[in-house]
């Protein structure tokens, strides 16, 4: 396999949390405009200024990107649709960047928005994806729950990893997300709370649960020279990684598309996993942050239990994880839950966090999950972001 | 081992009857096609033209080579990887059947799927896969254990997919013929409750009446089907105590169609066999869709039982197999209409009855003891479709095979 060319000439900037809520009556068109509305008073530019645009939703039907440039006032010269879910942050950056960097596209709006109105969760459900309509929901309809439930029950048993061990990743994402204003999860969680939760798909218990929203992410991809003309701080991309359907032969998902190319990330990205000062994994369940932990390097899979026990989790800890809260604390907004690890990781080492700062963050691990198309996670991606310019 | 079931308390009849919700029955064409396979009591995996290997989820290529899929018969095994038991859901059908069991199985046929579990199967268990219909009629992989164990089949996740007469009420249609009371017979001897047994003329005697009648569990009942009135009647006075009907009523004559059939008989055995179906599903099918998830003995199924000649045709019964053909097409439609309230319908096919209808037939003809296994059979499965003897199961597969030849065969 070639080697990455590297990202120069691409800064990524102007990171955008709309604060999600649990429900809402409004529609994924909105969720975008809000998004774009907060960009336009970060960056002053309005409608005819993105000549880029970059879209992931689940909920903005019939529509897909054409149906919301058109909705939205934008006349793009480049444009793209990510239908990946958890996956589309990072998908989103690496095109973006590519496309920026080889003048297709100056100055892309990367835009995740995603609405959640009463049943609408059960209904995407229902119809989700071919696989899962014919093969999974039909099976008590557990939903997401139930298979991550079978590859939780399979990954405890295969790696020695137990739900204390889980406990110490979501009780650090809460403490995290306590400082953090947007978060759904206001209150404390404490280990003995994680342990008594109330089972919902064995192993899977209630604080292993993400819990649905609506809300919106969005970040701008552009040139250095760009960025300066607004006068927004910058990031680099150092390296990217994207995999689909790796290890389709596993009988139960124990490892992602990450494992296959991950080498090649930090060989790209010119560091290594202890040069990170934070790691901002996708987080649908615990047990996924946990395969991560493996999978991206950070550790050895036979000692992932002794790997958690050894770190802390928490902002000011020796390896910060997920630290506006994360999806499990923050609440999944859809599509805008693979946008989340981006903004977040962006914030953090632009020093304009949400909450409270890592300190002297540089260099964040963001990664993305994405679609159960069936049994298991389809699309893996990782990025690593550098602090460039603070302005 | 599973508890054994115990007949349900005396329903309060001031009590709401539990609705019964169907869940959602978007399907790819492909898994209708695996359904179809199912109702027949097949094990079928999509396998490639080219590279031979097996395939699951249902997909309309290979993802192997890209070849093309057909459906074949698969080796029943398989091995739990992994296990879970969904305590929440936001289907209304599961919510109220929680906590429902699944596993991760690995197919001996090679894919992975995603199973329900019998209550005595557990990870790491090697199992017996079966591929059922739901009660929607999709279908449904079902991991069992691999050798019986006690009170298998009252295993209550299990039993949502079988209409099983063990504890219900059923309505055997003719108790004047044979076959109705040896299918009377053998749903009292397979744990049913009550069978209410049909009677189209109650002040004439038929043969076997003393015996059958005597026989604990059967309650004779006025019964015609060429009868509107008759059959409202029952309904009215039966109401929601009915869980299964079977339709066992025939009138065969032979003769041909411009030579030796008679317009009287044929006239006869449309209204019996055909009128009469539509009265009795016009009759029945709203009260059993009413109850279809009413506890253990929930409304279950409708079942046909049909001459295999209406798929084809036959010479020297040209009428009675027009009027079986009539009958497979209502049941057909029956079918799609209860997919949508929970109730299966099923067709009991056979050859030519051993009965003074067929003396000048040669054998192999079938007995009504093999009608009544095959209706036993097909509840206790929850199979759609099922071939009472030899003769049927003879015409089904030609007929499968290529159903122009067979319909040429046939009339010869
Ligand atoms: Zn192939």
């Amino acid at each position: 396999m070639a080697q990455q060319q590297p990202y120069d000439g691409v800064v990524v900037c102007a990171p955008v949390t709309v604060p999600y809520t649990r429900y809402s009556d409004k529609t994924a068109h909105w969720w975008a405009g809000s998004a774009l509305k907060e960009l336009s008073r970060q960056t002053g530019l309005g409608p005819a200024d993105f000549d880029g645009f970059c879209f992931s939703s689940f909920s903005a039907a019939p529509d897909t990107v054409v149906g919301m440039v058109q909705h939205l006032g934008l006349s793009p010269r480049w444009m793209d649709h990510i239908p990946t879910g958890g996956a589309s942050g990072v998908m989103a950056l690496r095109r973006a960047a590519r496309g920026v960097q080889a003048g297709d596209v100056d100055l892309v709006a990367c835009v995740a928005a995603d609405t959640n109105q009463i049943d609408s969760f059960r209904q995407t459900l229902a119809g989700f994806s071919r696989c899962s309509q014919d093969a999974s929901y039909p099976y008590g309809f557990g939903g997401p729950n139930a298979t991550f439930a079978l590859i939780t029950d399979a990954f405890m048993r295969d790696y020695g990893v137990t739900r204390d061990d889980f406990a110490k990743l979501c009780v650090a994402q809460r403490s995290n997300a306590l400082s953090n204003p947007h978060a759904l999860m206001k209150k404390p969680l404490t280990h003995d709370a994680y342990m008594a939760a109330r089972p919902i798909a064995d192993p899977v218990h209630l604080f292993d649960c993400v819990m649905p929203c609506a809300g919106a992410e969005a970040f701008v991809v552009t040139t250095p020279e760009k960025a300066q003309e607004l006068g927004l701080s910058t990031a680099r991309l150092s390296a990217t990684i994207e995999r689909h359907n790796a290890f389709a032969e596993d009988p139960v998902q124990t490892r992602g598309g990450w494992a296959r190319d991950i080498d090649a990330l930090w060989s790209a990205a010119g560091c290594t996993p202890q040069d990170v000062d934070m790691v901002q994994l996708y987080d649908d369940y615990p047990v996924i942050v946990a395969m991560q932990l493996a999978d991206l390097g950070l550790c050895d899979k036979a000692e992932l239990s002794q790997f958690i026990a050894a770190h802390d989790f928490t902002i000011t800890g020796s390896m910060p994880l997920n630290t506006n809260g994360g999806q499990l604390s923050a609440g999944q907004a859809g599509a805008a839950g693979g946008f989340q690890n981006v903004t977040e990781g962006l914030r953090q080492v632009l020093h304009c966090p949400l909450g409270d700062q890592v300190p002297d963050a540089k260099r964040a691990l963001i990664s993305g999950f994405g679609l159960v198309n069936y049994d298991r996670g389809v699309c893996t991606g990782a990025a690593i972001l550098e602090q460039d310019v603070l302005r | 081992m599973t508890n054994p079931l115990t007949p349900p308390k005396r329903k309060d009849p001031l009590l709401r009857t539990h609705v019964g919700h169907v869940s959602p029955n978007l399907r790819s064409r492909a898994a209708t096609a695996m359904a179809a396979r199912a109702g027949q009591g097949r094990f079928v995996l999509q396998v490639c033209h080219d590279c031979r290997r097996a395939t699951y989820p249902p997909r309309d290529r290979c993802p192997v080579c890209w070849g093309e899929l057909d459906w074949q018969d698969q080796p029943r095994g398989a091995v739990i990887e992994a296990e879970t038991t969904v305590r929440s859901s936001v289907d209304l059908f599961f919510r109220d059947h929680l906590p429902w069991r699944i596993g991760s199985a690995r197919l001996d046929a090679g894919p992975m799927a995603i199973v329900h579990l019998h209550g005595d199967v557990k990870q790491g268990d090697r199992v017996r896969m079966e591929l059922k219909l739901d009660r929607g009629g999709n279908p449904a992989l079902f991991a069992l254990p691999e050798k019986e164990t006690s009170h298998m089949a009252d295993d209550p996740q299990l039993r949502l997919f079988t209409a099983d007469p063990k504890v219900r009420r059923i309505l055997v249609t003719d108790g004047r013929e044979a076959t109705g009371q040896a299918v009377a017979s053998a749903l009292l001897d397979a744990g049913a409750t009550t069978v209410f047994l049909g009677n189209a003329d109650p002040l004439m005697r038929y043969p076997g009446q003393d015996r059958i009648e005597a026989i604990d569990g059967i309650e004779p009942v006025a019964l015609n089907l060429t009868d509107t009135g008759s059959i409202e009647k029952l309904a009215a006075q039966l109401g929601g105590r009915v869980d299964i009907v079977v339709n066992t009523a025939r009138f065969t004559r032979s003769g041909g169609v411009g030579f030796g059939g008679k317009l009287s008989d044929l006239q006869s055995s449309l209204d019996l066999e055909v009128t009469g179906l539509m009265r009795l599903a016009q009759a029945f099918a709203p009260a059993l869709s009413a109850r279809s998830d009413d506890g253990v003995n929930a409304a279950a199924a409708f079942v046909d039982v049909a001459s295999i000649h209406g798929l084809t045709g036959n010479a020297g019964f040209a009428g009675s197999s027009a009027a079986a053909a009539a009958r497979l097409a209502l049941v057909a439609s029956l079918r799609g209409e209860m997919a949508q309230t929970g109730i299966r319908v099923m067709s009991v096919l056979t050859g030519p009855v051993d009965d003074r209808w067929h003396q000048s037939v040669p054998p192999p003809k079938v007995t009504p003891t093999q009608i009544a296994r095959a209706v036993v059979t097909a509840l206790q499965s929850g199979q759609e479709t099922i071939c009472a003897d030899d003769v049927a199961q003879d015409v089904m597969a030609r007929w499968q095979a290529d159903p122009a030849l067979t319909i040429r065969e046939e009339n010869k």
